[in-house]
Order: C-alpha cells, then structure tokens, then sequence
C-alpha cells in the first residue's frame, strides 16, 4: 500500500500467565520511551501532498468574498478548496447534531473556524499559498456569555436550529437543557438550620495531548479513500465523514494510526474529512499535521462553567437539600454539549444522600472555541463547586470536613436526583478514610538539605522565589461522583472478534477490534483477557480498522468494561466452539469430555479438576475458530426533559484525595506536595495501568486547579494563549508524590466486577487542591485555576 | 531563506555587513520558535555555530568575557563562583535541553523584556562587546535595552561577547512563574552587593518594556546602608529601610497585563522579591547566608 509508520500486529508474548490481574508490561510502552513508536505524524506515502487549513482569523463575522485565485497559482500546488466545492449535499458533521460546517459557509462563528483548504507537495508551500488566499471579512458582533446569549436582539448562532433539543430549550442560543427535581427543595429549606451559597467558575481547559491532530487519506481505485488517522472512535468518525464525501460507507475504509494521547479530545472529527477531500480531488495521498497553534484551534476544549449552589443541612450536620444551576459554555458548535449537560445535571448532586434537590444545567451556543469532551465530561465542573459547597457547610457547623462527608457519603442503595439506584458498592466514607488515615508527608522538606533550602522542594521552585518565607501548608479533601460508559438511553455497544489458531504448533489467540488505543492501555488488556479465557500464551492485537464492528468510543471510562466485555464475551464464544470441536474430534479418548466442567489453560483442555484431556494444538489442528460478536451492557433510559428522572447511567466510580500544598502567601504561589488517592476500581485488570491512570488523572485534576487554562479574550472571543509557552502543563517539578491506594469491590453487573477508572481520580484532585490552599491561605478562592494575583489579593 | 554559514568571526561579521537585515542564530531557542511560528521570515540566517570562540569564556582580574554562545548549562557549572547571580537566573532558564543550547547572546539580541538573563546582567553591571567590520565598541549594559525587543545594535553590528563584573559580594536572583520549572517570567528581581564600591545594584525583568534597574530603590539603599554604617557593622537591615528598598523597587516596575499576569501583581511581586533577595544576599555578607542548593 506504500504507507510507512501504519500500525502492525502486536504480538504479545509472556513468559507468566498474563491473564487478567497480572502487571503484564505495555507491548508499545518501550518504543514510546524510546521515540520508536510510529505517531499517526509520523505516516509517509511516497506520493504524498501536504494539506494545511486556512482558518479565520475572528471570531464572529460574515464572509463577503473568498479570492483563491493567487494561492492557486502557486508553483507546488495542487488543489484549493472552499464551501463551494465540496462534493455532497451534507457539508457539516457533528457527533449528535450536525452542525458543524466541513468549510465556513459565508460567516464563521469562532476563532480558528476552518474556511479553506490547500495541497501543496510541501507543508511550507501549502502554508504560504494558504497566506495568499484573500478573504474578506464584515465583523459582527460576538456574544460571549448567558448575557449575551439570551439578551434581547442577541445574535443566533444558528438561525432555523432543527434538532431535537431546540423544542424544549428555553433560548436558541441554549443547546440543550436538563432539569432534576426530585423531593420539594422548597420544602426541605426549612428544615434547614445552615445554608450555604455560592457562585463558581470553572476556567476552559485542553486535553493538549502532546500527538497534534494528524492523518494521512490514501485514495483508492474504486474511488474511495482508505484513511489513517489517530482518534477515538472509528466508527464515529466513519458515520460523520462517508455522508460529506458523498461515499457509502464501506468506500471510506478506516485504520487507526499512532494515537498520542486523546482525553475527549478526538472524539470531534479534526483533519479527516478534509485530508479526504484533498485526496480525493487532487488522486494523491495527502497528509495533514498540525502544529501545536493550530491543534489549540484543532479540538474542542472542556467547557468553562459558571455554577451556582445552594446547600442546606442541620445543625447535626445532616443534608437537608441542595439546588444549584449549571451554565456550561459550549462554544460555536454542539459537539458533545447535550451529553455533557445531562452528566453536569444528574451528578450535580455529587456523592451525597440529599432526598430534596433542584438542579438546572445548560449549555449555551456562544462565538467562543467550541467546547465537548474532556475527561470527567460535566461531572468535574460540578465536583469543583459541590465539594466547596461541602467544605463551607463543614466550616459552618464546625464540623471536620471529612467527617461531614462521611455523615452524608452516597452508599449502595442511595437514591441518585434522578430516581436511580445505586446497585453496586459505593464506598464513598471508606474512601475518605483511607485517604485520611495515609501518613502526611514531612514538614518542612526543603530543610532536609542541611544549611541550604533546598528550593525545589519549595513554591517557585528553581525560581529561587523563597527560603522558606511566607510559606504555609494547607491540606485539603474531596471526593467524586463519575459516571462510566455512555449514558440516557445511547446503544453503547463494542464488537470483538476473536480468532484462535494454531500457528508453530503453538494455539495463538488474535483479537480485533476497533478500539481507539489512546494510551489506556487496552491492547495490553485485551490480550490478558485472551489469555485467562483462551489458555494461551501468545495474543496478536490485530490494528483497529472499520473491518470489524464498531468498538464505540474510547471515552467515559468505558473501553475496558465495554470493549474488554466484548473480548471477553467473543473469547467465551471460541472456547465454546474449541471445547465443541475437541468434544467432536477427541470425546471418545476420554468420559470427561462429556461430563466434566471444561476450561483452557496453559495451551491446554482441562477439566475444572485440573486433569488434562489434550493440547488445544490438537483439537484445533490446522482449523481456525474465527467469531466476532456485539455485547452490550445494561440498557440506560433517558432522563425525563422536565423531572430529570431515569435510569441514565450504566455504572458509577468514586475517588477520593487528600491533597497537601504548601503557598508563598506573599507571592501566591503554589506548590503541591502530595496528592493522596484512594479509589475503588472494581477488579483491577492490571495493576500497573490501574495506578498509572489513577496518576494521570490526578495530575489532569491538578493543572486546572493551578495553572491550565486558555484565556478567551471577553472582547473579540480570540483565544490568547494557543501554545506551551503560554497554557501551562504541570512539569515533573510540579508533579507531587501521588501514593495510591486501589480498593477492590466488584460491582456484579460488569465484567471481573471492573469499574471503569480513568476519569473518577480527575474529578476530586481539582477540589482537593483548591480545598488544601483555601485551607492554607483562609480566601474564599472560588475560581479555578487560582492565579497569583488571586491569592495576593493584588 | 539564505542560510549563511560563517566558518570564522570575520566571516561572519563580513556576511552581517553585507546582508544586514540577516538574524544570527546560535542556539536557536529563540529564533526557531519565532520562526516555527511563523511570526518572523528572515531573508537571511546567520549561523554562528561553526564560530567555535563564541562558547569560550575567559576569567580576567576585574571581568568575565563570556562568549556570546556559551550556554547557560556551562555558566550553572562553571562560572558559579564568579557569575553568582547569572547562575541562579541560568537554573530558571526553560528546561535543560534548552539550557545546553541557548546563551546570553541570544537574550541580548533578541533584547525581550523577559529574558531571564537581563536583571542578572543589570545588576552585576556589564558591558556589551559589539563587532563590526567597522569596529569593536562596548555598550554598557544600561544603555542595551532600547525597547521592547530592541536594542543598540547596529545593523552590521554581533555580539561577541559580554563582559560581566566578577562577584565582589553575595547576588540573587529570583523569578515569579506560575509553575515551577520551565516557564517564562511573569517578573523577575536580580540584586548584587558590590561591598568594593558600597553599592547594591538591581534589575528587573518583565515589569517593564525593557530590562531596568531599580536606581532610586538603589540610591535609597545605598545611603541607608552609608549612613547606618551598615557595611562595616554587618548588622541587619532594619526592616524599615528594607520595606523602603522594596516599596521603591516596585515603584520602578512600569508593567503591563498580559496572559501571564497583571500589572499590579507584577509590581506587588517585584517588591516581594526585592525584600527577600536583599535579605538572603545581605545574609550571606554577614557570613551565614544561606545559599541557594537546586539541582543543575
């Protein structure tokens, strides 16, 4: 085919048993650290074109002319696309609504909006021919917030909106709406002897994987497009791009390339309709980068939030009931607003037992960058302002604020705002207490270096900021609510086929499927659920392509209950098929293949006493048992539009942080010592993954308390920090020690009883922090990120 | 884009006359990123790695001449003793890939209000060695910073060198960021006692459109300390004079708000850092200081 850097089989040997439980090692982890792994970046055809975008410069205007007539006479370049020439009548896309133009169709609604396209046989010269397109602009005026959205005269973002939220959305600028109301919050006020308000604001944060948006689009001689690309969901993107194209389905053939990392970030389509389009008009393969400015404007980013609570509770510190509304700023465009407005509203309650609730969450359309998925998905704005709410009430009641939690901790059987019950353990007071009772780390630490201080144990680091002067510890705690898998009625399906042969003389498991491996770890996974199913030692991991069925998204926490659900499902399947055939081929050899309880184990049929009735080489012998099944989890129900009520969500997952930070209250800054977490994880696939996710998140919770944040100019809606010198990601200097503390309590319903982990530990560490320098500095501090001059009070 | 590539200093200063609009590049930390983002495309790039005496340093009696290429990784190991402060303001440069390419030339050249060098070079007190065909001139370092990113070059004109006080006394030098390795100033404070003439002098970083010095904080404090009798007696700083020295250090910040911070809490920082480094150096005079200990 003539692409270099696409994946290959994965072929994953061990010398233990690997099976499900076991530490086994990333196959892809020593080429990352070595710089060997090939990044969908990376990708060369020989032939190829170059694609770069052209995107607009403002925020909020009307297009009057386009002039591509110069940047198409430029030597080296191959095509120059507008609206005008994509092929099919569907010219947006969308993961639920479509409304997302491929190309800006006379105006464009915010900063970095695509407008045209150009080929060139070098990136350089598509860059400089793009400069050259001429296109004239009539500003309009942008609207920014709830108050600009919904004023009187307020520009539509989209005029004649035709999807299904806009029957019950109180504004055309509001995407959609979700109300809970369960109990009488009225009512239960004056039970009330405390209550406690406040308003929060949640800073827009980017998942900045460190692998920009990047794919290549091979044209066929059948007229389709085979395209490599680094996503989430293959399928996803397969559904949103074939109908732009003009192409069925089966013409748009998909693998996925080297994915550096996603956090929700890929769920939204970025080059991919564009590159086919450039391969496509022009007959040559055409690869399209980003660079880190671009991939600012590239993804969309995690919805800022303004957030107001009301709690009440007792003077014996019981919740008496909590009203809150929720306004997400969804930016241009929908992508994933509606989905996260419904997690914001039915985990706005947090971890808690509170019967009397009021909640409102919306999303508005604004000219600000568009805004969908990120990890935690509405339930960690929600987290960051409830679990303040939490310490306020503590504070009040003089109580100690990890005991006021518990008082009040959510546990199996708990009632959810939305009428659903929790049916699986929720050991939200044992969280906590694990995190209280691990040992605090030293005072003092930058002493330790005898007479010098020793400032990289310090605020400001190497900065040389201070020698101890000003500097006070603070601790603080929180604990979240997160729901795994998706939710309110969505057929959240994935598909695995299994193969099972025998290659060497050796059986070999192969499984494939189209499961996004962003980083989780699922390869690693998929094969240890091979081998405890199968017996087998050597698993292939087939790429994940569109020739097998949809995987669903690697999102929500969800790809190992779901899609190692699936591989688990599809391995039972061929073992199934396996013990038939050697009952068929061997039964006669031996009466326990009629009678006995059968497994494979260690490339082995043997019984559930341990006998062994033959070599799974020799019942397969040259055949191969090849299936591939769809598995499903528990179907959810949609939340009512106006109660809120329903079984939305399919699992739940908790963590819980202690955070300890020490701030130079003079200058206000902040240096995050340790981040303690303890969370229940189900079954711990793999140890390893397990702690390294936890970690992760943790560290994702920590940037947006102190320093992630892109800044949108409140004028012109421009975006004013698109790169790494000016959105800060936490360096490992900044990175604290993050003991871990992983519980095991199998939730029934799902696969090995595993809860989906990857989000939960992102949602507390924020709150954690922010509770931990509140504690420190006695301010209020109800933003995040917190800022210097936020904490000088200059 | 021409890419010369000088074989010797002359070389160099000959390409410079005859192509004056071309960049120099040594390191690249900077001129790369500005390239990369396409906010700068130089007709010419003067490539002044093969110019080997560029990443030499030579300790004199009164001076170092440090190459205008010697990279603050070397200047953190090497020339600590002699360049105390510049070594504290190399430790806060970027990361340590950057460390060992980037060097004071290039913050010179590109003369940002927010190199990290500059208050370093202030207040150690310094000259600029600029070359051309026409001639060899030292700028003293008050007279560099022209505005924001300009400077007193010529166009024909390179750095080859900056001559910087030898350490008489105790320097800091100390940077506000909001994280904690790796990250460009939101301001920053240098300060060095000079006890051969009696004076301390200072400079600041990113609160102003170019690299100043804090003279009247300076003035304030060097007569407070003359008629304390301060440098003789060794005593502390009454903490009165020190809270002047810094209220006057933040009152010569001329900030502005920007993405990385405001203007007020620049200037309230400036003078945060101006007390507590005039502290920890006069500690050190005093004879138990505390020095600063970081990884290199």
């Amino acid at each position: 085919m003539g692409v270099t850097g696409s994946p290959t089989n994965i072929n994953q040997g061990t010398r233990t048993k690997g099976g499900i439980g076991e530490s086994t090692l990333r196959p892809d982890g020593i080429l990352k650290v070595t710089g060997e792994f090939a990044y969908s970046s990376d990708m060369w055809h020989e032939d190829m074109l170059w694609g770069h975008t052209l995107r607009s410069t403002v925020a909020h205007a009307e297009i009057v002319s386009i002039d591509v007539s110069e940047a198409l006479a430029t030597s080296g370049v191959y095509a120059v696309l507008t609206y005008d020439d994509l092929p099919a009548e569907m010219k947006n896309y969308g993961l639920e609504i479509q409304d997302t133009p491929v190309l800006a169709h006379g105006r464009v609604r915010h900063h970095g909006e695509p407008v045209a396209l150009v080929a060139a046989d070098h990136p350089e010269t598509a860059r400089r021919a793009a400069a050259k397109i001429r296109i004239d602009y009539r500003e309009l005026p942008v609207v920014t917030d709830e108050a600009s959205a919904t004023a009187p005269g307020a520009p539509l973002i989209h005029e004649g909106r035709d999807d299904h939220h806009i029957g019950h959305v109180p504004h055309p600028n509001i995407v959609h709406r979700q109300p809970i109301v369960r109990g009488d919050a009225a009512a239960a006020e004056a039970r009330a002897d405390v209550i406690v308000k406040g308003d929060y604001y949640f800073g827009m944060q980017d998942q900045a994987f460190l692998g920009p948006e990047s794919g290549l689009a091979v044209p066929a001689e059948d007229g389709g497009v085979d395209l490599y690309v680094a996503t989430q969901w293959l399928h996803s993107d397969l559904r949103q791009i074939a109908p732009v194209l003009g192409l069925p389905e089966d013409k748009v053939r998909m693998t996925l390339s080297g994915v550096g990392g996603a956090f929700g970030g890929r769920e939204d389509l970025s080059m991919q309709i564009h590159a086919c389009l450039l391969a496509l008009r022009t007959g040559k393969p055409v690869k399209i980068v980003y660079n880190r400015f671009e991939s600012f404007f590239g993804h969309v980013h995690r919805h800022p939030a303004r957030l107001h609570y009301e709690h009440g509770a007792t003077r014996d510190g019981k919740l008496t009931h909590m009203k809150c509304r929720i306004v997400l700023d969804g930016g241009a465009y929908a992508s994933a607003s509606p989905a996260v407005v419904g997690n914001a509203s039915s985990l706005a309650v947090g971890p808690y037992v509170i019967e009397d609730v009021d909640i409102e969450a919306i999303a508005l359309y604004t000219n600000n960058p568009p805004c969908g998925a990120m990890r935690g998905f509405g339930a960690v704005q929600a987290c960051f302002a409830y679990e303040a709410q939490m310490d306020k009430l503590a504070a009040r009641l003089d109580m100690d604020p990890v005991e006021f939690r518990q008082l009040n901790a959510m546990e199996q059987g708990t009632l959810l705002p939305t009428g659903q019950q929790v049916d699986s353990p929720a050991p939200v007071a044992e969280l906590l207490r694990r995190v209280k009772a691990m040992p605090m780390p030293p005072e003092r630490q930058w002493e330790s270096a005898g007479e010098h201080a020793d400032v990289r144990a310090l605020p400001g680091g190497l900065s040389n900021t201070t020698h101890g002067e000003g500097v006070v510890r603070g601790v603080g705690y929180a604990v979240g609510l997160k729901n795994v898998g998706f939710s309110e009625g969505f057929d959240d399906y994935s598909t695995a086929r299994v193969r099972m042969e025998v290659i060497g003389g050796e059986p070999v498991a192969t499984v494939h499927t189209a499961m996004a491996e962003v980083g989780q770890g699922g390869v690693t996974v998929h094969a240890q659920i091979a081998r405890t199913e199968l017996g087998v030692s050597q698993v292939t991991i087939h790429p994940a392509d569109t020739q097998v069925g949809s995987a669903g998204s690697t999102s929500a926490s969800r790809q190992t209950y779901v899609t190692g659900g699936a591989v688990k499902n599809s391995c039972e399947a061929v073992r199934e098929q396996v013990l038939e055939m050697g009952r068929r081929k061997l039964g006669t050899h031996h009466p326990a293949w009629a009678t006995a309880e059968l497994l494979l184990e260690g490339g082995k049929v043997v019984t559930d006493g341990g006998e062994v009735l033959a070599d799974i080489a020799d019942v397969l012998e040259d055949e191969a048992v090849d299936i591939e099944l769809e598995w499903r989890h528990r179907p959810t129900e949609a939340f009512d539009l106006r109660t809120g009520q329903g079984n939305g969500h399919v699992q739940y997952s908790f963590a819980a942080h202690r955070a300890v930070v020490e701030v130079d209250t003079e200058l206000g800054l902040v240096k995050v010592i340790e981040l303690a977490c303890a969370q229940d994880v189900g079954k711990a696939l793999n140890p390893l993954s397990v702690v390294g996710q936890i970690q992760g998140g943790t560290i994702q919770g920590m940037g947006i308390a102190v320093m992630e944040e892109i800044i949108v100019d409140p004028v012109t809606a421009k975006v004013r920090n698109p790169s790494f010198t000016d959105y800060l990601l936490p360096t490992i200097l900044d990175t604290p020690t993050i003991p871990v503390d992983v519980l095991e309590l199998a939730d029934d319903h799902a696969p090995y009883g595993l809860r989906g982990i990857g989000e939960a530990p992102t949602l507390s560490s924020t709150p954690a922090v922010l509770a931990a320098i509140r504690n420190a500095t006695g301010l209020e501090l109800d933003r995040t990120p917190v800022r210097p001059e936020h904490l000088t009070g200059v | 884009m021409d890419f010369l590539r000088p074989a010797s200093w002359e070389e160099a200063l000959a390409a410079k006359a005859e192509h004056p609009t071309a960049v120099p590049i040594a390191g690249g930390t900077d001129v790369m990123v500005e390239i990369n983002f396409d906010h700068r495309r130089p007709e010419y790039l003067l490539d002044l790695n093969r110019i080997g005496e560029l990443t030499e340093w030579e300790v004199g009696q009164e001076n170092v001449r440090l190459g205008a290429s010697v990279p603050y990784s070397q200047i953190m190991e090497h020339l600590r003793a002699e360049l105390p402060g510049l070594a504290l303001a190399s430790h806060t440069v970027a990361s340590p890939q950057i460390r060992n390419r980037g060097g004071v030339g290039g913050n010179l050249g590109t003369a940002s209000p927010a190199g990290d060098a500059h208050p370093a070079l202030l207040a150690a007190g310094a000259e600029v060695e600029a070359e051309s065909v026409r001639g060899t001139r030292m700028i003293p370092i008050d007279a560099f910073y022209t505005g924001v990113k300009r400077n007193a070059l010529e166009p024909d004109e390179l750095i080859r060198a900056v001559h910087i006080k030898k350490a008489d006394g105790p320097q800091q030098y100390s940077k506000v960021g909001t994280r904690n390795a790796m990250v460009i100033a939101v301001c920053a404070f240098g300060l060095a006692l000079h006890p051969e003439t009696r004076t301390v002098r200072t400079g600041i970083g990113s609160a102003a459109p170019t690299p100043v010095r804090a003279k009247e904080a300076e003035e304030f404090l060097n007569a407070a300390l003359e008629e304390g009798g301060f440098w003789d007696s060794r005593t502390i700083i009454t903490p009165s004079v020190a809270q002047q020295f810094a209220t006057l250090a933040a009152g010569a910040c001329n900030p502005i708000d920007d993405v990385r911070g405001t203007a007020s809490y620049r200037r309230h920082a400036v003078g945060i850092m101006a007390r507590r480094t005039l502290g920890w150096a006069w500690e050190s005079y005093r004879g138990n200081g505390r020095s600063t200990e970081g990884a290199a």
